[in-house]
């Protein structure tokens, strides 16, 4: 053979190496933090950890139970917020494919979901905090909805787009008005493509710090008053992380295991809700 | 297709009684009231009323604010951009240290992901579209994206804040172990996936005849990729990039707990600073008077700005592709 060619052939291997090499340098990191949670986590996790309040600091003990209730709670504010308006714009996109209007809605979700999250934070504080005088596990919904909504949005227009234009004309034909056309049709056939995308949502803001700083601020209290601030998982772990105390940093890498046990946990369902909905058609 | 036209009949034919199929038929006339067509109106006005809310809402975003950073902007005026000091107890508010070391550790980052997000993308768009491996890889790039930011961070703090200070102890800088470079590798980390699977759809829509061609005329894959898949898919690589460049200025969390949170700008990549997301995070609870708040506020608006015309230029290469994502 030629050198040339054998020169060629070798930098293509070398390139093949190269590509597949630095792909699996990605699993380092992965591993290493997984890794890390799980040996750290994992001791730290037993019945009281789970079901009692922090303790002040200095004394041993105490759990997160507060926290894990106040993420519930903000979780559900959130959805409560995002899901109706996300899911009907959604729809209003897909009905109305072009236009400027839609153009228009379609960029600003765009927009929406690259705003920075702390920003989102500074919103909530403008809009709830500031007139209600007070942080609140409301503010830190709404931010949190702020950040769900383009998530729902986009998901509900994508899986709108996917369903037969023929379900919807047969409907209409039967002389079924628009609304039912929709609601009845069109939304159960792709209820598990919205389910999924609210379920992402979920997995998106659950873990979410920055908008919580000073909206939902924290406390080291049980409270389920949503006009009061709460604590939340990762709020907590920022807290603890960023202490000096050896003992809140063992709590954290037990409310790390919890959140990433959660999150992914969410994300995985997700993944297997689209999976079945997806055989369908 | 069995399970939604069981939908159909059972939402249009079956439960319909033969009054709702009159009214239906009729439907289109005008001047009948209570029947369908005013449910009909009600329904679409919420669908129009929920997409303007998106509108509104963005705009409502932007209103406020500008609207809390004008304390800031009177006072201070335009040195907020170019002045380096940051001193609230003195009312000192010069925003420049905070767009640089976003800027920096931004840049960094991308620097540092791109070589990984590029091989990741081939892997996946290029050499192993199918099979084991590419679940596989495919599944772990997914983990990373869903672990939360402050996870990072936590892990950063503890894992690579020693490292870093290891390494910088050897090569004879202070090591303080936070700062600019370990915030940019763990932005690093947190961006490829973003970047990697945007790239990798772009990469799997090159047409196969265009590579088929390439090889049929006896190049070897990598030239393939050289001269037909980079050459077509470089805008949309050159926007997954811009898009995770976006993501890596507004990330707040894992910047903030490991950057050093110094008030001055970087004298070299080792050194500690501050972003603009990590000023607001750490200051904003604490700012009491309203002309710091103002400030911080008006950070925050720099930050947005900075961050919408980056992702508006990714955005529209993307659907000028026609990606899907």
């Amino acid at each position: 053979m030629d050198a040339g060619i054998r020169f060629r052939i070798i930098k293509d291997r070398i390139f093949l190496g190269a590509v597949i090499l630095f792909s699996f340098m990605l699993l380092l990191p992965l591993l290493l933090i997984l890794y890390y949670i799980v040996v750290n986590g994992i001791g730290v996790i037993n019945w009281e950890f789970l079901t009692s309040l922090p303790r002040p600091m200095g004394e041993m003990g105490g759990g997160i139970i507060n926290s894990m209730v106040g993420t519930l709670m903000l979780v559900i504010v959130a959805s409560l917020f995002a899901i109706p308006p996300g899911v009907f714009a959604g729809i209003y996109l897909a009905e109305n494919k072009t236009g400027k209007l839609v153009n228009t809605v379609r960029m600003c979700v765009e927009i929406l979901q690259g705003i920075p999250s702390i920003v989102i934070g500074i919103i909530a504080y403008a809009w709830i905090v500031v007139t209600m005088g007070t942080f609140s596990a409301l503010s830190g919904g709404v931010a949190l909805a702020i950040m769900m909504l383009p998530v729902i949005v986009r998901s509900t227009e994508e899986t709108m787009k996917l369903i037969p234009d023929t379900l919807r004309e047969a409907s209409l034909a039967l002389g079924v008005p628009y609304s039912r056309t929709v609601l009845k049709v069109i939304v159960p056939a792709g209820v598990t493509g919205i389910l999924t995308g609210v379920l992402l949502g979920i997995a998106r803001i659950a873990g979410e710090t920055a908008p919580l700083l000073f909206t939902a601020f924290g406390s080291p209290f049980m409270n389920t008053n949503i006009f009061k601030p709460v604590d939340s998982l990762p709020l907590l772990i920022f807290n603890y992380a960023t202490s000096p105390y050896p003992h809140w940093h063992n709590l954290a890498w037990g409310a790390s295991f919890v959140l990433v046990v959660f999150v992914l946990g969410i994300n995985f369902f997700a993944k297997m809700v689209a999976r079945r909905w997806k055989v369908q058609f | 297709m069995s399970v939604v036209s069981v939908e159909v009949a059972s939402a249009a034919g079956v439960s319909e009684t033969r009054e709702d199929f009159r009214d239906a038929c009729t439907a289109k006339r005008p001047g009948r009231p209570g029947s369908s067509m005013t449910s009909d109106s009600l329904f679409k006005t919420v669908l129009y009323a929920s997409a303007v809310f998106m509108l509104l809402l963005l705009g409502g975003i932007f209103v406020t604010l500008a609207i809390d950073s004008v304390p800031a902007f009177k006072e201070i005026g335009f040195s907020f951009f170019t002045d380096t000091a940051w001193d609230p107890v003195f009312k000192k508010y010069g925003a420049l240290v905070f767009l640089v070391g976003t800027l920096l550790t931004s840049f960094v980052a991308l620097a540092v992901s791109v070589p990984f997000s590029l091989a990741i993308a081939l892997f996946l768009g290029e050499y192993f579209k199918e099979g084991a491996f590419s679940v596989f890889l495919k599944s772990a790039v997914e983990l990373l994206a869903g672990i939360p930011s402050v996870i990072y961070g936590f892990w950063a703090l503890f894992v690579l804040v020693p490292l870093m200070q290891n390494i910088e102890m050897k090569l004879g800088v202070v090591p303080y172990g936070v700062g600019i470079l370990t915030a940019s590798l763990i932005l690093a980390v947190m961006i490829i996936p973003y970047s990697a699977s945007i790239s990798s759809d772009v990469i799997s829509l090159v047409p196969s005849d265009l590579k088929e061609a390439a090889l049929s005329l006896g190049s070897t894959r990598f030239e393939m990729i050289k001269k037909v898949v980079f050459p077509y898919a470089r805008s949309g690589i050159a926007a997954g990039t811009l898009l995770a460049l976006g993501r890596a200025i507004g990330e707040t969390m894992a910047v903030t707990m490991v950057i050093g949170n110094a008030n001055r700008l970087p004298t070299s990549i080792f050194s500690p600073s501050n972003t603009m997301a990590s000023i607001i995070a750490n200051e904003f609870a604490e700012a009491t008077e309203t002309e710091y708040i103002a400030c911080l506020i008006q950070v925050g608006l720099l930050l947005m700005v900075v961050t919408l015309i980056i992702n508006v230029i990714g955005r529209c290469i993307i659907n000028r592709m026609g990606v899907e994502h």
